[in-house]
């Protein structure tokens, strides 16, 4: 089944076409990844498939229904969830609450319910507290969950948008570079998370600049050069690909990946 | 209830001003629920005066009782929120606040104007019929409410808008019905302290709901700070105290009322009040 997929997708800026007539299609379940160098289009690709930013031409499905002029909001109530390769976490909030903030297309409480605090609004924040636990200690964040946001660590902050993003339990999870500035002990730790996220069900997108951690997770590799999309299949295929090797990985690469693989498969 | 005689003395002599101290904090309190999902706008004076004319005609011209008055006030703040919230809250950057401001000076022109409205005399001879314990418990319900919601999803979108409005959406916030929302509750806020400010002073006119009390009132929250509903009260209240305190000083009132607030902004940037509310319900 494809979870999601993209049609002629553009999106064009002021003399830029940043995202260029783009195909993809996500299979439900599994770890998928777009790779590319800077400026080929993968963050644009995140924002439109989130509705951060709306397409100038294209289509975009998600679970068989078109969501290309569907807000943000409406995209997060059907299931899919986002980090950012800047970090957003909400800074003056706690870690806790900023979890909580991850739940909100899922809280039904009125506002008389509110105010009067009836029993279902408490009830219904008392369950939204215990998913949001849930989530740090999925992430390893438990200790931290009254600190103010912007007190976390950079590693942290990154771990705390992967829980924000995942306590509603997305169907799709998109990773904007989660191991950007993680050193190599850190980024194991997030491989076994993604592998966690995965074994939850949840679908996982990453745009990722580190070659091992993609290559070692992926089911399948989407790979974009200019806004285009110039090749998909798994890591396998897309590390002997002449066109990938050409405008992204280089023969260097290409082949420390392969000994690497053939190694890992001897070993 | 037995009143001791010096607190019915100080209670008259300062009628005036405790009358301003509950109304200014209402004010203060419409200004906040803007401020505190990002948005910017200068249009709670209109909103008051709003609020003020269109209860002062309904008292003079309809004759009709004040328990109908009050919560009617409300009304025109409220279709006048829509009508300029629609176009311009799709919009993220200053448009609200460009546009209130622009609503502020159109209605100041039409009072002036139109005789309906009592030209540059304005309207007089309003009953005072709003008393103090009606401005008190509306503060308090104001606040009180504000906290509860504060403290709940709603009041955790708010934070979350404010701080990062596209992570906020992501995460599944109406940003727009928020915004919407905000507007729409500092509206009515401050069309009912329009209507209790009509209503204990006797008389109106376009010059108390333009362009300079819209930056008093903006003054009330940026002093206070917006970490809870009470902060910018509380900022109201200094600021309506201030000149009554530094009356001694005669001419240079006015110049030690700015330069605490230069002050206060520069050395205080997040109110007098900072600390923030928690945001869980339970």
């Amino acid at each position: 089944m494809i979870l999601l997929q993209t049609a002629g997708l553009t999106r064009r800026y002021a003399g830029l076409v940043a995202v260029d007539a783009v195909d993809m299609d996500i299979p439900a379940g599994g770890i998928h990844a777009v790779i590319g160098p800077n400026g080929a289009g993968k963050t644009t690709l995140f924002n439109l498939i989130s509705g951060v930013v709306p397409p100038s031409a294209g289509t975009i499905r998600f679970a068989g229904s078109a969501v290309t002029s569907l807000l943000p909001h409406e995209r997060a109530r059907l299931g899919i969830a986002r980090t950012f390769q800047n970090i957003r976490v909400f800074g003056a909030m706690t870690v806790l609450e900023n979890v909580l903030t991850g739940l909100h297309a899922h809280l039904s409480a009125t506002l008389p319910e509110i105010v009067a605090r009836l029993g279902r609004f408490r009830r219904e924040e008392r369950a939204a507290v215990d998913r949001a636990k849930d989530a740090l200690a999925l992430v390893g964040l438990s200790a931290r969950a009254d600190a103010r946001a912007a007190a976390l660590s950079y590693g942290d902050q990154r771990r705390l948008e992967i829980a924000r993003a995942m306590v509603a339990e997305p169907r799709l999870l998109l990773l904007d570079e989660p191991a950007a500035g993680m050193n190599p002990a850190e980024t194991e730790a997030l491989a076994a998370l993604v592998r966690r996220i995965r074994g939850f069900g949840t679908t996982v997108l990453l745009v990722e600049h580190d070659m091992g951690f993609v290559m070692d997770l992926s089911d399948t590799v989407t790979v974009l050069n200019f806004g285009r999309r110039i090749f998909q299949g798994t890591p396998a295929e897309v590390r002997r690909e002449p066109a990938v090797i050409e405008a992204y990985l280089g023969p260097k690469v290409a082949e420390r990946l392969a000994r690497r693989e053939a190694a890992t498969r001897a070993g | 209830m037995i009143i001791p005689p010096w607190l019915d003395d100080f209670l008259w002599t300062y009628q005036n001003l405790i009358h301003a101290l509950g109304i200014n904090g209402l004010l203060a309190l419409s200004m906040y629920v803007v401020l505190a999902v990002g948005q910017l706008s200068l249009g709670q004076a209109a909103f008051m005066g709003l609020g003020a004319y269109s209860s002062a005609l309904m008292t003079l011209k309809l004759k009709l009782p004040f328990f109908m008055v009050l919560p009617a006030s409300c009304v025109v703040p409220v279709l006048f929120a829509l009508a300029i919230g629609v176009p311009t809250l799709r919009l993220s950057g200053v448009y609200l606040a460009i546009a209130t401001i622009g609503l502020g000076e159109v209605l100041r022109a039409v009072y002036l104007n139109v005789d309906y409205f009592g030209g540059a005399l304005g309207l007089s001879g309003i009953p005072e019929r709003a008393e103090t314990w009606m401005i008190y418990g509306l503060l308090f319900a104001a606040v009180a409410i504000l906290w509860l919601v504060g403290r709940s999803g709603v009041g955790r979108a708010m934070e979350a808008m404010r701080e990062d409005e596209t992570a906020a959406g992501v995460m599944g916030v109406n940003v727009g019905r928020y915004r919407m929302g905000a507007l729409l509750a500092s509206a009515v806020l401050a069309g009912l302290a329009g209507a209790l400010g009509a209503h204990v002073s006797s008389f109106i006119g376009p010059n108390e709901y333009g362009f300079e009390p819209a930056v008093t009132i903006l003054s009330y929250a940026l002093l206070g700070g917006i970490g809870t509903p009470l902060a910018p009260v509380l900022g109201a209240w200094i600021l309506t105290l201030l000149p009554e305190l530094l009356r001694g000083f005669s001419d240079l009132r006015l110049v030690f009322n700015g330069v605490i607030i230069v002050l206060a902004v520069l050395f205080l940037p997040n109110g007098l009040l900072s600390w923030r509310m928690k945001r869980r319900g339970a």
